[in-house]
């Protein structure tokens, strides 16, 4: 059974908690409004729909719930630093859902105080222990136990980083500290302050021994009141910082699943949805880790995590510099656990430079391809580009047109006379506009060409002709994936060879288009695949990027050559790329030999 | 030298003191490896635009060296971006950087 000790239901000390609970939900509720208001109409009529429609709203629900509490994604890396961040935050969670339960059980008439589940033991007083309220003591002591090991293994983690599969850490700013200690100092607090209280309030497995030992050391028991002082204003501190340090993506993020679920592009790069992410980043670091420039120390600073703070900080100089000098081979947005897509971000810092270059490409209307264009046998046609790059190396271009013949397949070259570049570096430095204007020209082509299936062989063109290209009734293919279906579907012939290959996946074509398969499998047929120390969606950018504006000569060099020595790991006797620019920057660094993806099976080829 | 009674090129005499170039000392600040060009011209040899129209690398660097970038610069519009001369470049210059530089500091 139990009673309530105070007629008021008030006590003082409740006022920090409650003043920073007020501030925080003011907070949150108009930078939830702000971040929705800067959507365009266009996205929040998606966003609408994603919020609403069941299907949509559980898929919501069950995301928030795999990310902001279970944090499955960091449990899949690594199992310590899972087990720390959803221990916190589930058991959080808990003690605040079944807090609430008990007052709403216990003491109805309360339940509408914001406080008065966070302090239940402090009201409180059992006078005989039921079945039910034991069950009830016991699960808040099991949940704050739950807790108190995710703080422990969090306070741990600052010292030992490497333990939890960490190699570098963000460096934290001064109210990162403060929210930092206030978060560590909540739980031990609660700890105590439910502890001093047991012999009234009642208890369990964890605050009754805390009680013996209070009692046996501490002649007044009285004296509780400072401990529970002292939780409030730890909690109000909490809240008051919240929005101002890392701990803001805790909030940040259940906004911004339902905004990634709803496919919210950014914009702009500080506003809607970019503002929406730029909150959610936790500065957990990974993405420093990740950044193949962070092979130069001086390059640090430049991963995804300074570039939000800076964004954030509004440091223009900064930002730009960032956002430059990034190769955009997507790695830390792969990696990130909170889904910042740390490339767009940069493309609308990119965009946003106001400058009065503008390309010029009237020149275009006069370039007339010299293409068979009647496709009057009505049969499926194959258009070959073999993109601006392919040019210096040629041998690509050439083994693909040797795969083609062999195969039988009616093909013709697009750009047998000089290419029209895809538009896709214009785009990566920002220019649309400019972009779009070689988009249409090379859109125009193809569809005069009579084609069905567009063949590339260059991962960067890939990209842009599949996402921004719409390109109806022609087939986008990469030669990864049209030479594997030849293979499988024995229209060519190959043989398995003794040579051991690695296979490199271009940061376009595997985190950017997503095939990762299709490659590897044609490669196991020609020979054995052996596989590098990070691929897939790990894998390391080949340091030519076109992506980065600014990296120079020698950085990228390292880039590089750190690239190199991860795929020969194993020690294969060749490397093989799928894209020409891979291609071309390998062959300068790798003793190891490189070769192009068609080149390799047009060797095995019978 | 012997005047021949013809020329191919008109004279390209420089009258070093009467050259201006605060604008390419202004490019070299922002762009040092701009001075490193050997003027090999693999950039244009590879160039994309420079297949259909009169982009020269090799040749915009030189006039911008000599004060005289009212010959090129506007042949400047029709590159493509696509970094090709930035591949090739023996001398490591981020070429693809120093035409947007370029366009920067000359207001093109
Ligand atoms: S951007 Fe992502 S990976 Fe990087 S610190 Fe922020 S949350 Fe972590
Ligand atoms: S996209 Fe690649 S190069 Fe750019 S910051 Fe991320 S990991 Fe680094
Ligand atoms: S980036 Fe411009 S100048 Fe360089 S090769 Fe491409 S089109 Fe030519
Ligand atoms: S390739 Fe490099 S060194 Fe040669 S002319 Fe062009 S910029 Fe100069």
């Amino acid at each position: 059974m139990m009673r309530e000790r105070f007629l008021s239901g008030y006590d003082s000390f409740v006022l920090p908690f409650m003043i920073g609970m007020a501030f925080i939900l003011v907070y949150c509720i108009a930078g939830m409004i702000k971040v929705i208001m800067q959507l365009n109409k266009e996205d929040k009529i998606k966003l609408a729909k994603s919020l609403f429609y069941p299907a949509n709203a559980f898929k919501n629900l069950r995301d928030i719930f795999a990310d902001c509490i279970f944090h499955v994604k960091i449990w899949k890396r690594n199992k310590l630093l899972g087990y720390m961040h959803s221990s916190i935050a589930f058991g959080w969670l808990m003690l605040i859902v079944i807090g609430h339960i008990e007052t709403w059980i216990y003491i109805p008439q309360r339940s509408g105080l914001l406080y008065y589940p966070v302090f239940f033991r402090y009201f409180m007083s059992v006078e005989s222990y039921t079945l039910r309220g034991s069950f009830f003591f016991f699960l808040m002591d099991f949940f704050l136990l739950m807790v108190l090991s995710g703080i422990f293994l969090a306070i741990f983690k600052r010292f030992r980083s490497k333990i939890l599969g960490m190699r570098r850490t963000t460096k934290l700013t001064l109210l990162d500290y403060i929210g930092l200690y206030s978060l560590w100092a909540i739980f031990p607090l609660r700890l105590i302050s439910e502890g001093f209280t047991a012999g009234i309030s009642g208890g369990s497995f964890l605050t009754i021994p805390v009680n013996w030992l209070f009692a046996n050391f501490l002649s007044k028991p009285e004296n509780f009141d400072y401990t529970w002082w002292a939780y409030s204003i730890v909690l109000g501190v909490f809240f008051i910082v919240l929005p101002f340090t890392r701990y803001m993506h805790i909030p940040a993020e259940i906004l911004l699943i339902p905004m990634k679920n709803a496919g919210i592009k950014v914009r702009h790069p500080r506003k809607g949805m970019a503002l929406a992410q730029l909150y959610s980043c936790s500065s957990c670091g990974l993405c420093i880790d990740a950044c193949p420039m962070g092979t130069q120390k001086k390059n640090l600073k430049d991963s995804t995590v300074y570039l939000v703070r800076q964004i954030k900080r509004r440091n223009e100089t900064r930002t730009r510099e960032i956002s430059d000098k990034c190769l955009m081979c997507g790695k830390c947005a792969a990696i990130c656990p909170v889904g910042v897509a740390a490339c767009d971000l940069r493309l609308a810092v990119r965009e946003e430079q106001k400058c009065n270059i503008h390309g010029d490409y009237t020149y275009l209307k006069s370039v007339v391809p010299d293409l068979n264009k009647q496709n009057d046998r009505g049969e499926d046609k194959v258009l070959y580009y073999a993109g601006c790059m392919s040019s210096l190396t040629p041998v690509i271009s050439r083994s693909v047109v040797k795969i083609l013949d062999k195969a039988g397949v009616n093909y013709e070259l697009m750009d047998k006379d000089g290419s029209i570049c895809c538009g896709r570096p214009l785009l990566l430095a920002g220019k649309k506009e400019e972009a779009e204007a070689l988009i249409a020209k090379n859109r125009e082509i193809i569809h005069n060409s009579g084609a069905t299936t567009l063949l590339v062989s260059c991962a960067i063109c890939y990209k842009i002709f599949s996402e921004e290209y719409s390109l109806e009734g022609i087939k986008v293919i990469h030669y990864t994936e049209y030479f594997e279906s030849l293979a499988k579907q024995g229209k060519i012939t190959l043989t398995k060879g003794s040579s051991r290959y690695v296979y490199h996946d271009p940061c376009e074509l595997g985190r950017g288009c997503g095939i990762y398969d299709a490659p590897r499998e044609a490669i196991s047929r020609i020979g054995e695949l052996v596989p590098a120390e990070k691929e897939k969606k790990d894998s390391i950018c080949c340091g030519g990027s076109i992506g980065s504006l600014t990296l120079s000569y020698t950085e990228r060099g390292h880039i590089t050559q750190y690239a190199v020595n991860n795929l020969i790991i194993n020690t294969p006797d060749k490397i093989v790329t799928a894209c020409p620019l891979c291609l071309k920057t390998f062959s300068k660094y790798s003793d190891v030999k490189v070769i192009d993806f068609a080149e390799a099976l047009s060797q095995q080829m019978e | 030298m012997i005047d021949f009674g013809f020329a191919l090129t008109p004279s390209a005499t420089l009258q070093i003191d009467n050259l201006d170039n605060k604008l390419f000392e202004q490019l070299r600040n922002i762009e040092p490896d701009v001075a490193k060009c050997m003027a090999c011209g693999s950039c244009t040899a590879s160039c994309s635009a420079g297949n259909y129209t009169e982009l020269n690398l090799r040749k915009v660097i030189l006039s911008l060296q000599r004060g005289r970038e009212q010959d090129t610069l506007n042949s400047l519009k029709s590159c493509m971006l696509c970094g090709k001369c930035n591949i090739v470049c023996p001398r490591g210059i981020n070429t693809r950087h120093l035409i947007l530089s370029i366009c920067k500091v000359y207001n093109i």
